[in-house]
């Protein structure tokens, strides 16, 4: 996973409500086998006309956003299927962060397991960040994860909360399988009670 | 079970799914997570390649591959005559490093020509596998789909997947509790589908964010376990990462003698147990919702959320007359995408294709009601019409009753199960423009095809629209 500390970069505003997966990275991009090649999926349909031109209206396209780094977001977004490709194709899009003031919670869990921080704000500090983002020149943010804050380039600081555990993980980039395994005699005592407790649902009891 | 870890069950009254948490959980991870046991976990082709490959790459292995079972079903083809060819080189390697993966870890696998191949989430309850109280995982949105059963089903990402394979643990939050009560009956020609859309029309496709959500009430308990798997299945478009229905005389009854389900003595224990998998009263749940049966009407999505759902009999909605911006704004842009105008009867609009199929309703029961509108009638000329059964073993039992008939007589194309159009992986796609009335899940962009446009609604509904040429009422057209 991704470590994440303090990032700063471009953000650009996506504002729509109920974003869903499918739109993020849509169906023929997830026929792969590994993580890669994902960048050219990403909002493809509101990137691309059907002819496979640019729109020059989605503001990925507008000038001043080759470099972003943040996606100021509409409430619900990554609504929908887990593919996980889409928060693969957003990082590999240079994507480090997202600000929201909801995220579907499928999405939500695959973002920290990437290390794409997703920070979630109440809705109108969502706004005020996006009305200040309205172009590129005044749209560099500076995100602090061990400080909890984005600061905007006019000096202001948005503080906001985030989870302990999820926070360590993110700022250490851990790799909480490692972290399980070394728990791994718990699992094995807890699964002998199990199936004491409730034989019939040891794997293998029931195969015809 | 020793000391607890998260709520105390005995200590006060508790829901179910607090239950079902309490008894899989192993121990508490800092302040909101603990550490889950998962009993099942269930592995498409699509979602799980990279966690493999992950595994691979540190060295671990698949701990519990007994626990384990795989379906292809998101990528293979449907076409009529079974063939296992996938004639797109991305998908046939994908399906076919599935199955190398499958067997390399010793994991029981249905390849597309597995008498058992079906949807994944129609398969897994179809087999016994799913059974109630236990917690159950897969790459997958739809796997709260084995509430229905009285089990925690949830989907997650690949690197779940991964850490799920490694540990047979997942790291879990959990969530808040939510109790739908539907009291009543539901009035003919309305169904589960119809429930479940209404709910997501009320309180929104984010209202059930953060909740596992119970249904209860006279009008769950008498429907079919086709028509709770429905309901389970679908409340994940209002954002709920569970569902659950405790287990009675309907779940026992679909469960007695499943391939996978407990025999003999453990049978016997097992319903002993299965009694206690219900919310004690007095249990707290942080929001409740009550629906009344009677009131429900068939629905239709007109939009590309699905809360964008109006009644059969009204008019597609005027973004104008809505208050919230964002939601106007969505509104406008989905009106646009459908090719639709403020104001028109929903019945006014044509399609051009027809679904029936899906994890949510691809099962026998919906195909039944599909038939019992198509029975003797003709699909009107120039609508393309396509059911998928959920699974192989439902296109069997269906065939046993005649039903194939009823729907190539009718002119349906009678095809092989996947998961196909609900989210268009395979070929069986949209072109842009077209409009299907589908009872799948999702009404997204592109969901079904770039520029497609998609009507979600019963399959009886799906049925009628076919028949007409137009979103049609299909209480019109039953027959006594």
């Amino acid at each position: 996973m991704q470590a994440f500390t303090s990032v700063s970069g471009v953000a650009a505003a996506l504002p729509l409500a109920n974003v869903d997966t499918d739109v993020i990275m849509p169906k023929q991009f997830l026929k792969g086998i590994t993580r890669d090649g994902l960048a050219e999926g990403v909002f493809h349909d509101l990137r691309l006309d059907a002819s496979g031109n640019p729109r020059p209206d989605f503001i990925l396209n507008r000038p001043g956003y080759a470099a972003v780094r943040f996606l100021i977001v509409g409430p619900n977004f990554g609504c929908g299927s887990s593919r996980e490709h889409a928060v693969w194709g957003l990082q590999q899009l240079g994507i480090r962060a997202l600000i929201g003031s909801t995220f579907a919670s499928i999405f939500h869990d695959n973002c920290f397991k990437n290390g794409l921080l997703p920070v979630s704000l109440p809705i109108d500090a969502v706004e005020g960040i996006r009305s200040h983002c309205s172009s590129p020149a005044r749209s560099t943010l500076r995100i602090d994860l061990p400080g909890q804050v984005i600061q905007l380039d006019d000096g202001r600081r948005v503080g906001f909360q985030i989870d302990a555990l999820r926070k360590e993980d993110l700022i250490e980039g851990r790799d909480s399988i490692q972290t399980t395994l070394t728990t791994i005699a718990d699992i094995n005592d807890f699964e002998r009670r199990h199936w004491a407790s409730w034989p019939w649902i040891e794997p293998g009891r029931n195969t015809p | 079970m020793e000391q607890p870890i998260v709520s105390a069950p005995g200590a006060g009254p508790a829901t179910l799914y607090d239950k079902i948490v309490a008894t899989h959980a192993i121990r508490r991870l800092g302040e909101k997570h603990v550490l889950l046991y998962v009993d099942r976990h269930i592995l498409n082709e699509y979602t799980s390649p990279q966690a493999f490959a992950g595994l691979r790459a540190a060295g671990r292995r698949v701990r519990r591959p007994e626990a384990c079972f795989g379906v292809v079903d998101h990528v293979n083809p449907t076409t009529p005559e079974r063939t296992a060819r996938i004639a797109d080189p991305r998908a046939a390697r994908q399906v076919e490093y599935f199955l190398g993966n499958c067997a390399e870890s010793g994991i029981e696998c249905c390849g597309i020509l597995d008498p058992r191949q079906g949807i994944e989430h129609v398969v897994v309850p179809e087999q016994g596998i799913a059974l109630p109280g236990m917690v159950i995982a897969c790459g997958d949105s739809h796997t709260t789909t084995y509430g229905a059963l009285g089990a925690l089903g949830f989907g997650i990402g690949t690197s779940e997947v991964e850490h799920l394979l490694a540990t047979q643990t997942l790291v879990y939050e959990p969530l808040k509790r939510m109790r739908v009560t539907i009291e009543g009956h539901l009035p003919p020609g309305v169904t589960a589908k119809d429930i479940v859309m209404t709910l997501i029309g009320q309180i929104g496709a984010a209202g059930a964010t953060g909740f596992a959500v119970e249904f209860a009430g006279a009008a769950v308990e008498s429907l079919d376990m086709a028509g709770r798997m429905t309901l389970s299945n679908m409340i994940v478009e209002a954002g709920a990462r569970g569902a659950l229905i405790a287990p009675d005389e309907t779940t026992i009854r679909y469960l007695r003698g499943r391939p996978r389900a407990p025999r003999d003595a453990h049978w016997i224990a097992a319903l002993r147990d299965w009694g206690s998998l219900r919310s004690d009263p007095g249990a707290l749940f942080d929001k409740e919702l009550q629906l009344q049966a009677q009131g429900v009407v068939p629905l239709v999505s007109w939009g590309t959320s699905p809360e964008q759902v109006i009644g059969v009999d009204q008019r597609i909605p005027e973004p104008d007359a809505e208050t919230d911006s964002a939601r106007r704004e969505g509104m406008r842009r989905a009106l646009e995408y459908m090719g639709l105008r403020p104001g028109t009867p929903i019945q006014d609009v044509k399609i051009d294709r027809a679904f029936i199929g899906s994890c949510t309703n691809g099962r026998l029961e919906d195909l039944r009601s599909a038939a019992e509108i198509l029975r003797g009638r003709r699909v009107v000329a120039g609508v393309r019409a396509m059911v998928v059964p959920g699974s192989t073993q439902v296109r069997r039992e269906a065939e046993a009753e005649g039903i194939d008939r009823i729907f190539i007589e009718a002119g349906f194309e009678w095809r092989q199960s996947g998961c196909s159009m609900c989210l268009a992986m395979n070929e069986d796609v949209l072109a842009s423009g077209e409009r299907c009335a589908s009872s799948t899940n999702r009404n997204f962009e592109g969901r079904q095809g770039r520029g497609g446009r998609t009507h979600l609604m019963s399959p009886a509904m799906v049925a009628a629209a076919a028949l007409t040429g137009r979103i049609t009422d299909v209480r019109v057209l039953q027959r006594d």
